[in-house]
């Protein structure tokens, strides 16, 4: 009998459903669990990416090194949904928004405890990595 | 090496809860547009199948069809880029009849989206976004082009009534199109009425009248080379101008958000390929999946700036009487939108108009027709410019 190969399925624990598992960039989801938002960074050619990436489109690099998202990003738009999909019914309601940080933009959520009257487009925001109900991991923008 | 035509258009009417199987409902389009062009199933020398995946039980449609269809053993294959499936399929029907490859060729769009609830095609609507970065945020397509409607709103001064306008006129063609679901009138004050279903908050700022429904439908599109549509068709309409382009399908990668920039990329290479300018479109079938994505469509495709939208509509430049008609079948708003159908169905009512043969929804006289055609959150654009 050969041994069981262990299969590294980290991200499977991001967001209220998560629909990858295997990502050459597992490691964002140990630094959720410490707190961190992290990006990539080709370390060939310098550029800068949110959503972390393994491989670089631009020189063709796979030689990348983490970076911590901090500071503030500017609320570039944002949706409060009445519905949602399946799966994601007892997060309702909830707000999907951009964050626009000049070299890079992050997609997320904006933080529950936000109410609407006061989310306002190019407002100045920043991201926080947070605990879902249901033990997953995801990450929302909080007000700075 | 000469011209492209369409010798042929066929759809189904868009429903919910087709009685039948997906070979069944995609016959109907394929036998109207067979009718049409007057040709034999000998004569088709090529089908391109094309839908969005994951609504069928049944895997590679295509071979299914062929068979079902009479299509055997000529060749066959599936095509998808999401709802702009079917003009994708059209620039690659082109392709194949411009090199010589082939002389006749169908495109076969279709989607029964009735086979799953609303929650779970929402589901898999956002699965067309990116799956491992957005969709564990629990995103879907309205609150994408919610996303944009907010950014439009704010820079330009668009508003919820301008919005409604769109689905007015909308509804005003459904009325009279006997292929559409959505047959009611619709008035601007139903989207202010919190009893009214119209009014109903879907994801912010997008209303229920706002979104265009899931249907279950098909179409079909005959092409043939200059010389068949010469002998074969009495009115062939020429496809004079072809554009397709993509964008990053995480919104992280997007500077636009008022507007799509593959419906700009398109349409521009679409313009240059056909020789012509925003000002000779005569008649245009734009991909109204909200009513932000038409207003959006005006300025993407240089009917107006950035901005003007919404003027547009106002002054009813886009009814069938103004200055460039849009959308005078009713649009995805009221025809309702099956996916892989829905392409098919825009190129028809233009071939229709140019062969001054759409009834109550002719536009006077036009020479030059267009079709804007999204897949996804502009992920896809494709942009065709058909003349008589
Ligand atoms: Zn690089």
């Amino acid at each position: 009998m050969s041994e069981k190969k262990e299969i590294d399925d980290r991200f499977k624990k991001f967001g209220t459903v998560s629909f990858a598992s295997v990502t050459k960039v597992n490691d964002f989801i140990d630094f959720l669990e410490k707190d961190k938002v992290m990006g990539t960074r080709c370390k060939d050619c310098g550029v800068a990416f949110f959503p972390p990436r393994a491989d670089c489109y631009q020189c063709f690099s796979s030689d990348i090194e983490w970076f911590e998202i901090s500071g503030k990003g500017k609320l570039l738009t944002y949706s409060k949904l009445k519905y949602a999909p399946v799966g994601f019914e007892n997060d309702l309601p909830y707000c999907i928004a951009l964050l626009d940080y000049g070299d890079y933009k992050i997609f997320g959520r904006i933080a529950s405890n936000i109410p609407e009257d006061k989310i306002e487009l190019g407002m100045e925001m920043k991201v926080v990595v947070n605990k879902l109900p249901n033990g997953q991991l995801n990450f929302v923008f909080d007000k700075v | 090496m000469g011209k492209v035509a369409i010798i042929g258009v066929g759809q189904s009417a868009f429903v919910r809860g087709y009685p039948g199987s997906i070979r069944e409902l995609a016959f109907v389009g394929f036998k109207g547009a067979m009718q049409d062009a007057q040709v034999s199933v000998k004569d088709i020398d090529a089908s391109i199948i094309c839908s969005a995946p994951e609504y069928d039980k049944q895997r590679s449609p295509s071979g299914v069809f062929a068979e079902y269809f009479g299509l055997i053993p000529q060749p066959t294959c599936y095509l998808e880029s999401l709802c702009s499936s079917t003009s994708m399929g059209l620039r690659m029907a082109y392709s194949l009849v411009k090199s010589g490859l082939h002389d006749i060729v169908a495109v076969v769009g279709f989607q029964k989206m009735s086979e799953i609830s609303s929650a779970e095609s929402q589901e898999r609507m956002g699965r067309g976004a990116d799956i491992q970065w957005e969709s564990p945020f629990g995103t879907m397509m309205p609150a994408y082009y919610a996303m944009f409607a907010r950014a439009h709103m704010e820079k330009y001064g668009t508003t919820l009534d301008d919005l409604a306008l769109i689905r007015v006129k909308a509804a005003t063609y459904g009325q009279i199109n006997e292929k559409a679901l959505f047959r009611k009138p619709v008035a601007v004050e139903m989207f202010s009425d919190p009893d009214h279903f119209m009014s109903g908050p879907v994801s912010s700022p997008l209303r229920v009248g706002d979104c265009c429904a899931n249907a279950d439908g098909s179409s079909c599109i005959i092409v043939a080379n200059e010389e068949k549509a010469m002998a074969l068709c009495k009115k062939p309409v020429w496809i004079l101008g072809l554009g397709a382009a993509s964008a990053s399908v995480n919104m992280t990668g997007r500077d636009l958000f008022t507007g799509l920039a593959v419906a700009r990329d398109a349409s521009q290479q679409a313009y240059k390929m056909a020789g012509v300018t925003p000002k000779d479109i005569d008649v245009a079938e734009v991909h109204d999946c909200f009513t932000v994505s038409e207003i959006m469509a005006y300025e993407d495709l240089g009917f107006v700036k950035p901005g003007e939208g919404k003027e547009l509509i106002r002054s009813k430049e886009t009814y069938k009487e103004g200055s460039i008609p849009v959308n005078v079948d009713g649009g995805l708003l009221s025809k309702g939108h099956p996916i892989g159908a829905t392409g098919g169905s825009q190129i028809r009512t233009i071939v229709l108009e140019l062969r001054n043969e759409a009834g109550e929804m002719q536009v006077k006289k036009p020479e030059i027709g267009l079709v804007h055609n999204i897949g996804g959150v502009g992920l896809y654009g494709v942009v065709t410019i058909l003349g008589r």
